[in-house]
């Protein structure tokens, strides 16, 4: 078992990362990605049965993506987990490149589904844990949904026919940072009350802080929380987490780092 | 159509599990059989034919071949960005399935139409487009379907089509299908018209207008080869779908014919005019005033021939 130190400092070196790939391709979405990378790392260096040598294997964890356009925080776990030369990570949101914005299925092992167009996750997630089941296989799945993507019909269609057909491999993340694309989500469409929600649509839920890799290793190695549910972790999260200058600022859904601006925020996370 | 459908379906999935039927809560007096036979292969996800698209896709990347059934209507538009990038942007073994082709569902009004599903599923990169001329053809779309593991929309009318084929014709995807020979013109048609099409075309025959007639079973893969054979062969050629003029069969093959270097046929398109119907009723009702009837049919071809 990895230890919290571990996590922190893998952590650390992937927020570094994004912001690099950010700054050198001048793309944006530098929030979103450094809202979930701690929520990534935990999965991916401590939940997810994956192998990158056999990633195609029937019996793998799948983990989707739902809000695509974190893209940069799934590619810098990725190739450090080895699906991919750390290399690729250089042509991000460049011409010619198979690193878009939004991940697509097909080009790059370990991206089980081109998203972006939000709301689409987490019915393939559905289909995912159906199959597994069907073939009477221990995979899990699990989906990474932004809290403003919960606006979404297709979102709720998925939830109650998760919980009609007693889907406990499937496990959905809310990234809940509380902004979505052009305003804070509470005013906009308000999601509250979350978890009554979840719970009333018959999903097992937990709330934790989604930057606690403590809390974020309990709730997701239980998974499911309950025998025949479908388990929903709702994290906690803070917009740019671990930048002082953009946390919990809407326009660094858009903006670009400037080369100042990078290397405060470089020196800042060393300085950690 | 949908019986044939469900009869071969079930052949299917009785030799493959990996088979499944997904509905949006659709075929009733349909479907009961199967769902009791097959039910680790049948899901009724419900009215949330988005949603059933995006489990389509899940399953289908997990090695399933999923056919996803819905009203042609439904199936085609309410879905369309979730076919488009769950199924075809992933290549997905994925058949939707459209059930009440064209004005199948004209009693129940504009919403249950589906005119225009032919010219959304078209303009779809890594989609095979079929649409099955009766139950024969249905059959036989249904198996191929199922062999293809990529994206399928299987257009289907609804039920009591007449039977065009006293015997299994040799169908291959991609390439139509004549079912008339003739020489003075040839009527390229898919679906569930094509009978009303080889209906006209039999009554022209007594007036001494020969015509051929071709079930373009699929609309995509469109066969290219055939329709610039056709163009040398014939100086009149005529499209009959029961669908929009705008984006469909007709579509289809004049973009081949409009890029024919040599001398063009004469080319009329006969299908549904772009509007939703002000005036509601039967399928055989709309057919008439959409001139889709065998005697509406025949008087045009003839006025077209004779004009130009």
């Amino acid at each position: 078992m990895k230890n919290l130190t571990f996590f922190q400092k893998k952590a650390k070196e992937l927020r570094k990362e994004i912001l690099t790939m950010a700054f050198k391709s001048q793309r944006h979405h530098i929030s979103s990605s450094l809202s979930i990378i701690d929520v990534l790392v935990v999965l991916y260096w401590g939940v997810l049965k994956i192998s990158p040598q056999d990633h195609w294997n029937l019996k793998r964890d799948r983990f989707i993506l739902s809000k695509g356009h974190a893209a940069s925080a799934l590619y810098a776990v990725l190739a450090d987990r080895g699906f991919f030369p750390k290399k690729y990570l250089e042509s991000y949101g460049k011409e010619g490149t198979i690193l878009g914005i939004h991940p697509d299925y097909g080009y790059l092992a370990g991206i089980e589904l081109s998203t972006g167009s939000l709301g689409h996750g987490l019915s393939a997630g559905c289909g995912m844990a159906l199959a597994a089941k069907l073939d009477s296989l221990n995979s899990r799945v699990f989906v990474l949904l932004s809290d403003g993507e919960c606006d979404i019909g297709t979102v709720w269609e998925a939830v109650l026919f998760a919980n009609q057909q007693k889907l406990d491999n499937l496990v959905a993340v809310v990234d809940y940072n509380k902004f979505q694309a052009f305003g804070k989500v509470k005013d906009v469409i308000d999601l509250e009350p979350f978890v009554k929600k979840w719970k009333a649509f018959g999903w097992e839920v937990r709330e934790v802080n989604g930057h606690n890799f403590k809390q974020l290793l309990q709730a997701t190695k239980s998974v499911p929380l309950k025998k025949g549910k479908p388990t929903v972790i709702i994290a906690h999260t803070v917009a740019g987490k671990g930048v002082s200058f953009l946390e919990n600022k809407l326009e660094w859904h858009y903006l670009n780092l400037t080369k100042e601006q990078y290397k405060r925020a470089i020196s800042e996370l060393d300085n950690l | 159509m949908r019986y044939a459908f469900i009869q071969e379906l079930t052949k299917l999935a009785a030799k493959n599990k990996n088979i499944i039927l997904l509905t949006a809560d659709l075929g009733f007096t349909v479907f009961e059989e199967f769902a009791k036979k097959f039910p680790k292969q049948f899901f009724n996800v419900g009215i949330a034919e988005p949603n059933m698209i995006g489990i389509a896709s899940g399953l289908a990347l997990s090695g399933k071949i999923v056919f996803a059934y819905s009203i042609a209507s439904f199936a085609s538009f309410r879905t369309y960005e979730h076919i488009r990038n769950d199924v075809c942007l992933h290549k997905a073994p994925v058949i939707i399935v459209g059930s009440g082709a064209g004005l199948s569902y004209a009693d129940n009004g504009p919403t249950h139409l589906a005119t225009q599903d032919l010219a959304l599923m078209r303009g779809l990169p890594n989609m095979t487009v079929l649409a099955p001329a009766d139950p024969v053809e249905a059959q036989w779309a249904t198996r191929e379907a199922a062999r293809l593991k990529s994206p399928v929309y299987l257009r289907l009318g609804k039920k009591g089509e007449p039977v065009i084929y006293d015997k299994t014709p040799k169908l291959k995807i991609g390439q139509g299908n004549w079912i008339k020979r003739g020489s003075n013109f040839v009527i390229l048609a898919c679906g569930n018209i094509v009978f009303n099409a080889l209906k006209s075309a039999e009554n022209l025959e007594k007036k001494g207008l020969s015509g051929a007639v071709i079930s373009l079973h699929t609309v995509k893969p469109i066969d290219k080869k055939l329709i610039v054979q056709l163009a040398k062969n014939y100086s009149h050629i005529v499209t009959v779908e029961e669908h929009s003029v705008v984006g469909g069969l007709g579509s289809a093959v004049s973009e081949i014919i409009a890029q024919i270097p040599a001398k063009k046929p004469e080319f009329l398109i006969s299908g549904i005019k772009d509007d939703f119907p002000k005036k509601l009723g039967s399928q055989e009702y709309l057919r008439k005033i959409y001139g889709l009837t065998p005697e509406k049919l025949s008087l045009r071809i003839a006025k077209f021939l004779k004009k130009s």
